[in-house]
């Protein structure tokens, strides 16, 4: 990147240039979030795998409230010995990452004393934290569920009045939003509460298997950690129950490839009483798995099932033709299950002592023990909470909409939560008052301006990485949940021009043609043995796994949901290539080597 | 020698030998016999005992001045360590094979009934897990007609003295009385792909992976370092192919199409940057050489070819293991003197693993 021949490094922040278009683009995101002059002596790297588009600026709080719960229970909780948390910057409407570790010895021996208290309590006592865990995560998703938007009609309710209430609506059109605020974070305190202590035992467990086994792969040290039994395949089975349903019923002719969600709900509701068996199915299917959400839970574009059924329904037909054949198998968790344990088997006899099997035997326990939490966390956090997180403020984006703050809800995401609360303010002041709002004269112009800035920001291509190349990467989450290491790093430093390069999540080789998703709405066009290229294989994608050859995507490690069920699929998958799907157009004919970890466009 | 057991033998079958006859058939000879006990296929063929050496030797040199003469000299005086065992090449190579020792190889040869053979040295300290003599003693390959064969069997008895050979044993200061070869002879094969693999990473020890190395024909363009091999690491548990590099395999050995020995030509074009092996048969291979590693117990390096005549033959499908041929098998001695602390040892409780490992710098 640096053709001076001095120490390789990537652009340094301060040299990024606005994205033609989008000068204004600082205006849209806190002021904290901005490069400092000091930043450029240290090494970053775009988070595209939680942020893999430009972020509107209400969904920067998708990365100010984790990054706030992460680095809180990483550096102030547990107390872990060698890393601090994690810092983010925006420039380009993109959300770069740095880790703070601690390197002093000293300073991570007085850290690893509280950390080993701290930790020791909640591995020693896992499942029950785990059980009271999903308790205080159902209360919270209650709790979201529950919070109404005033409606501030002409009058107030009689209750106030004859039960004493003495509190006006308008007071809770800020409590309530303010509440939605709050519960998110608190959720994410509760997402991370475990997570970096699970992440933390497989990155123990992973060194040691690439200590003894050095040519081990991160995919294969997985497989032998890898839950079978895992809420997030729940989705996906409830379609292969509701396909069996069709079929049973006699409604299956509904189901056909490229069929309207609306269409069909609406046909099987003329449909008698097999119609209505269905539908009884559907309707208790849906809640919750259907909250799933087609994204991470990191934009409020990433619609859940509940929201958008094209998911689902892009999925039916195709299992519906499998029961007629007899041919739609339910995941073999037998056979899964027997495979996990004879890899895990036999890596244990090739160790070279008893002494090394007991130590294999313990890690191994312990990511097994974690291994439930933080593959089933994401369902209660990033998909059934956020998705409900997201409804909410759409509502109060309604509520705005009806005020004329806004020209739409869904506008609401293109305000700062901070500035949602202002042009609440002004509504809760009209409404007192009996004026209008002043704020469409006032918002309006920046939504349009926001909206104009974001559509030049998707041309921009962010660098990978900025600023120096590190010594070493301390943070247990960065490995494992991004894949980055000192190998990823080279690699971005020279880029080859033929082969697409990321990590081998899956092995095997296929060729078919690209089908490039860069937004999951676009889940639909994908046809039966393309290759799916995306910026991040979402879980919720698992439906069309079963239509395609292979996936690929920019950003993901080896624990990522994708690589575990493309796994399981046998399908290959190379994560992690940082621009496949800038590299890649959708039709051309690609190579994807999950052996290797490369992707070659073949014509 | 008690006359009352019956004469060791002067010839032996492969088929008949195991690990327990390295010191009358040497260690080549034995392991063709072990690999045929796993059930593991070689190349048929006997073994000229170092009973037939012995013999030879004393007639050569019946008061053991000339291999006294070299015991004595000094490791670092190559001149003179050149001039003496040149002196007992010259005597091993004129001298005709003592009667029995004719008679017998010409029975066994009749016997193996093969138009061409590979003949190759079998010393008994060769292949021990303490020292590798890899690559001391000659082979001939492609040796065709018994006249030939045994005329190379005095060749492999010579090659005992070759130069390197004396040094090699001066330097580790082992002793010439009591010396052992034994010689195979078996049946030449015509591979399609040929190599070595080890039953550990030689790279970095990793136990649990196989590697790989081939070319195209027979596997003496890759010990001869003619070629830079195709590699290919396999995964022992998953079977994955974890590394994979195309050579560039510059040279061809093969044998003459009238098996009237072997010619070196330059490679042809088409096969160059083509991997000599599938992924399938890679894993084929991996396989055998588990079978091999755990008949013996310990990590191997094995000497394979795959059978075939056309090198541009496509994939085996369908019957790989059968084509699967084993030359050698000896102790993979690099690694196993290196094998050190263990990497994690049990602690009091599973979690102080996280501790012990997290609390300090990564």
């Amino acid at each position: 990147m640096d053709g001076n021949g001095s120490a390789p490094r990537f652009p340094l922040p301060s040299e990024i240039a606005d994205a033609p278009g989008a000068e204004g683009w600082r205006s849209m995101y806190p002021y904290f979030t901005r490069f400092q002059p000091e930043d450029d002596q240290r090494f970053w790297f775009y988070n595209s795998m939680h942020f893999p588009e430009p972020i509107p600026a209400f969904d920067t709080v998708t990365a100010e409230i984790p990054y706030s719960a992460i680095g809180a229970n990483t550096a102030r909780v547990f107390v872990f010995p060698t890393t601090l948390g994690i810092e983010h910057r925006i420039v380009n409407g993109r959300v770069y990452i740095t880790a703070l570790p601690v390197t002093d010895p000293e300073e991570i021996g007085r850290r690893a004393a509280i950390f080993g208290e701290r930790a020791a309590h909640y591995y020693e006592n896992w499942d029950a934290q785990y059980e009271g865990w999903k308790l205080r995560m159902r209360e919270l998703i209650r709790q979201i569920e529950a919070i109404t938007v005033p409606e501030l009609p002409e009058f107030e309710d009689r209750a106030v009045v004859f039960e004493s209430r003495g509190v006006a609506q308008n007071h809770y059109v800020r409590e309530n939003f303010h509440r939605c605020i709050d519960l998110f974070s608190k959720m994410w305190h509760h997402h991370t509460e475990m997570l970096m202590l699970g992440y933390g035992a497989y990155v123990v467990f992973f060194q040691f298997c690439q200590q003894a086994f050095p040519e081990i792969s991160d995919q294969t040290a997985a497989r032998m950690v890898a839950g079978i039994d895992v809420i997030m395949y729940r989705p996906d089975d409830e379609l292969r129950k509701l396909a069996r349903i069709a079929v049973q019923a006699g409604v299956d002719d509904l189901f056909t490839e490229g069929c309207s969600p609306e269409e069909v709900l609406a046909a099987l509701a003329g449909r008698g009483e097999a119609g209505q068996t269905w539908l009884a199915a559907f309707e208790q299917a849906r809640e919750p798995w259907f909250n799933v959400s087609t994204g991470d839970g990191f934009y409020h574009h990433h619609r859940s099932w509940a929201d958008d059924l094209t998911v689902p329904f892009t999925a039916l037909p195709r299992y519906v033709a499998q029961v007629r054949d007899g041919r739609l198998a339910d995941r073999p968790t037998e056979a899964l299950r027997a495979e996990r344990e004879r890899i895990a088997t036999e890596y244990r006899e090739l160790l070279a002592s008893e002494e090394e099997r007991g130590a294999f035997d313990q890690m191994l326990g312990l990511c097994r023990l974690v291994f439930p939490f933080v593959e089933d966390h994401k369902f209660y956090c990033e998909h059934w909470f956020t998705s409900q997180f997201f409804g909410k403020i759409r509502e109060f984006g309604g509520l705005l909409a009806r005020f004329g703050v806004l020209a739409e809800a869904e506008d609401v995401f293109q305000l700062h939560h901070t500035e949602i609360d202002q042009a609440l303010s002004d509504v809760m002041l009209a409404w007192a008052a009996g004026g209008p709002p002043l704020g469409a004269a006032h918002w309006r112009p920046i939504v349009a301006e926001r909206k104009r800035m974001l559509a030049a920001l998707h041309d921009w291509s962010p660098p990978p990485a900025l600023g120096p190349v590190p010594e070493a990467l301390n943070d247990p989450a960065v490995r494992m949940l991004w894949g980055i290491t000192q190998q990823t790093i080279e690699a971005w430093l020279r880029p080859d021009e033929d082969a697409i390069r990321g990590f081998g999540a899956s092995s095997g080789i296929v060729e078919g043609p690209a089908r490039v998703l860069t937004d999951v709405n676009q889940i639909g066009e994908v046809r039966d043995g393309e290759i799916l290229v995306c910026p991040v294989t979402a879980p919720s994608w698992a439906p069309v796994f079963g239509k395609i050859k292979a996936t690929v995507s920019d950003i993901g490690g080896s624990m990522s949901h994708a690589a575990i069920v493309a796994r399981e699929y046998g399908m290959p998958a190379v994560v992690g290539t940082g621009d496949a799907t800038k590299r890649i157009r959708t039709g051309q004919l690609v190579r994807v080597d999950g052996d290797r970890g490369t992707v070659h466009v073949i014509g | 020698m008690d006359p009352a057991s019956a004469p060791p033998p002067l010839v032996r079958q492969i088929a008949d030998l195991g690990a327990a006859d390295v010191a009358s058939a040497g260690g080549k000879a034995a392991s063709l016999g072990e690999l045929t006990r796993a059930g593991l296929r070689v190349p048929a063929g006997y073994v000229v005992t170092a009973q037939a050496f012995a013999l030879a030797v004393a007639a050569l040199d019946r008061d053991g001045a000339l291999r006294g003469g070299i015991a004595r000299l000094p490791a670092e005086d190559l001149g003179a360590i050149g001039r003496a065992a040149a002196r007992v090449r010259a005597r091993i190579t004129a001298a005709p094979l003592p009667a029995d020792v004719a008679a017998e190889i010409t029975a066994a040869h009749d016997r193996l009934g093969a138009a061409a053979v590979a003949v190759r040295s079998s010393a008994t300290l060769e292949d021990s897990p303490e020292a590798s003599f890899a690559g001391l003693q000659d082979t001939y390959l492609g040796v065709r007609g018994l006249d030939a064969v045994l005329d190379r069997v005095r060749s492999c008895w010579a090659s005992l003295y070759n130069d390197e050979s004396v040094a090699y044993r001066r330097r580790l200061g082992l002793p010439e009385d009591g010396l052992g070869m034994g010689v195979v002879v078996q049946r030449m094969l015509s591979p399609r792909a040929a190599g070595v693999m080890f039953t550990r990473s030689p790279v970095s020890g990793d136990r649990s992976v196989v590697a790989i190395e081939g070319t195209w024909g027979l596997g003496s363009a890759l010990v001869a370092g003619e070629v830079t091999p195709d590699s290919f690491t396999v995964s022992k548990v998953t079977g994955e192919i974890t590394g994979r590099r195309v050579g560039a395999k510059l040279r061809l050995h093969s044998v003459m199409p009238n098996a009237a020995g072997v010619t070196a030509q330059a490679m042809p074009a088409g096969l160059r940057g083509r991997p000599c092996l599938t992924d399938d048969e890679a894993r084929t291979l991996a396989q055998v050489a588990r079978q091999v590693e755990e008949h013996f117990g310990f990590p191997q390096d094995i000497e394979w070819a795959l059978l075939g005549d056309d090198p541009a033959r496509p994939a085996l499908h369908g019957e790989p293991a059968d084509r699967v041929v084993l030359l050698q098998s000896r102790p993979e001695t690099v690694w196993a003197a290196r094998d050190s602390a263990p990497v994690a040892t049990p602690q009091p409780r599973a979690s102080d693993h996280i501790l012990s490992r997290l609390g300090k710098p990564l």
